[in-house]
């Protein structure tokens, strides 16, 4: 059903109607998610409504709402659990006794998150992603960590870029609760590589603020490691 | 077609559109001065007057307590790094005098963009309180005395501060709830001092072997019942009603499900924890 068709709209405004709602809110609205329109280009108000699920050709869909924050956050688990489950299982050349002791302790929390949000969403969860690891070399210290380094940080930019999209005030302190402990591996793990580098700046401004990243671009990020087609429209931009 | 018909039409079709709209979230980002700027006047009257709506919550008193509180928790870090990287031959010269000097440099940011927050949502900062880190309310002679003069004594303290400073945003983020860029700068702060946290226990695993890892286990704190109020709760394992313990047939210990989630500390257990480093 399009809004168009019912009302007549023809010409509308877009530049007044996407400064006055902000592009994000607009895009996500209207549904063309990802899509550039035109300035001045005839709109028709699509249905954003997907209504067959999970496996469409168009990949993932990861809901509307807080769940599609929850589903995205548990995308980012699966990926993650996916990768120290691997890093653990073929452990890199020279792995110490403490680093082995402690990236299983991350495992076992990547885990735990990924099964937290699985049981939290129920029936709304996504399906389990296959991801592709194959551009890593888990038998290179180097590979592993800096891989590490980079899913850390990115979980904590993705939670911290995710908060503002929380409606529930429930579903926000478990991300909470979540994200410092991510970030905690991600200092663990950049100690690691070097030690002192914790909170560098190239994750901490000036500002002494730790830095955010947008779904979508999270999404993009995160792809390189996913098989699985994920369709981040209903997701903020 | 102006902007209200689209509304207008679009109402037809989605009766809560102006829910969706986010007004508030647009609105904070606006005029925090925390984000690109907008220009009221070039609005619609119609969003224009949604906006002076959600303008009103700048002000908000809940909002302001949150960062004023937030502000004398980064005091309390802030100066204690600095008196402790002012103080001869505390902490050793390389790798750790550089991690704490750049940790202190991190909440002294926070101090002044916290000042700058609550000034730009028409608010005052509080001043910074006279704080007394021998944890002696004042008298200079509590648990901690030795603090400035013992480098393990030291490590612990902040351990506590850096673990106490993460659960004291946690407790906060729902008063937050849906002020866009406010929320977004207290979580890019919390998690900064989680890292903080990380390093600090992995300092005091190198420097004193103490039973620590970077994230917390159970209600432990690796240094003694004079720190324990800033622990308690940390042992919990259920989550939104979920056992984590082996959760969905995977081998989760309970000490796996306690690290596995960071637990929030309300207001109220924060100020009584910070109390005894607190003068008068």
């Amino acid at each position: 059903m399009k809004v168009s068709e019912k009302n007549g709209l023809e010409n509308v405004d877009v530049l007044a109607f996407q400064k006055a709602l902000h592009r994000r809110d607009f895009l996500r609205y209207t549904g063309y998610a990802g899509t550039a329109i035109a300035a001045g280009s005839l709109i028709t108000l699509a249905s954003c409504k997907d209504s067959d699920g999970n496996n469409d050709d168009d990949g993932v869909d990861f809901g509307t709402g807080d769940f599609a924050i929850l589903n995205y956050a548990y995308a980012l688990e699966q990926l993650e659990a996916a990768f120290y489950t691997q890093v653990i299982a073929t452990p890199f050349a020279g792995m110490s006794g403490p680093e082995k002791s402690l990236l299983t302790d991350v495992r076992d929390h990547e885990v735990a998150h990924r099964e937290f949000f699985k049981a939290a969403l129920g029936t709304k969860a996504i399906r389990g992603l296959e991801v592709d690891f194959s551009s890593i070399n888990f038998n290179s210290r180097d590979s592993v960590l800096g891989i590490a380094k980079a899913f850390e940080d990115l979980g904590v930019s993705a939670y911290n870029g995710a908060g503002r999209y929380i409606a529930s005030a429930d579903y926000l302190l478990l991300a909470g609760k979540i994200v410092s402990v991510e970030a905690r591996h991600a200092a663990y793990i950049r100690d690691l590589l070097q030690f002192g580098s914790f909170a560098d700046s190239s994750v901490v401004n000036g500002q002494g603020l730790e830095m955010s990243r947008k779904p979508r671009e999270v999404i993009g990020i995160a792809s390189t490691y996913v098989k699985t087609k994920l369709n981040a429209s209903t997701l903020p931009a | 077609m102006n902007i209200l018909q689209i509304l207008s039409n679009v109402e037809e079709h989605d009766p809560e559109i102006f829910e969706r709209l986010s007004t508030r979230r647009l609105a904070m980002r606006s005029f925090a001065g925390l984000g690109k700027k907008l220009s009221l006047t070039a609005l619609p009257l119609a969003l224009g007057s949604m906006f002076q709506k959600a303008y009103g919550q700048a002000g908000n008193p809940v909002i302001l307590d949150v960062l004023n509180f937030a502000l004398t928790l980064e005091y309390l870090e802030y100066r204690f790094y600095q008196i402790a990287v002012d103080s001869p031959n505390l902490i050793p010269a390389g790798v750790a005098l550089t991690a704490i000097t750049s940790i202190r440099d991190n909440e002294q940011a926070h101090v002044n963009f916290l000042k700058a927050t609550i000034t730009a949502l028409g608010g005052t900062p509080v001043a910074e309180p006279a704080f007394d880190f021998s944890g002696g309310n004042g008298s200079g002679n509590g648990d901690f005395k030795q603090v400035f003069a013992n480098y393990s004594l030291f490590l612990a303290v902040a351990q506590t501060f850096e673990d106490t400073g993460v659960r004291a945003y946690k407790g906060q983020a729902g008063n937050l709830l849906q002020t866009g860029d406010i929320l977004e700068a207290a979580l890019n702060i919390h998690s900064v001092e989680a890292r903080h946290a990380s390093h600090i226990r992995q300092m005091r695993k190198l420097n004193d072997n103490a039973d620590v890892k970077p994230w917390i286990t159970g209600k432990d704190s690796g240094i003694g019942p004079a720190v324990q109020a800033s622990y308690d709760g940390e042992e919990n394992t259920m989550q939104a009603g979920v056992n984590i313990v082996n959760i969905g047939g995977q081998t989760i210990s309970i000490n796996a499900a306690t690290e596995s989630f960071d637990e929030p500390l309300t207001k109220a257990q924060v100020l009584a924890i910070v109390d005894p480093f607190i003068a008068g």
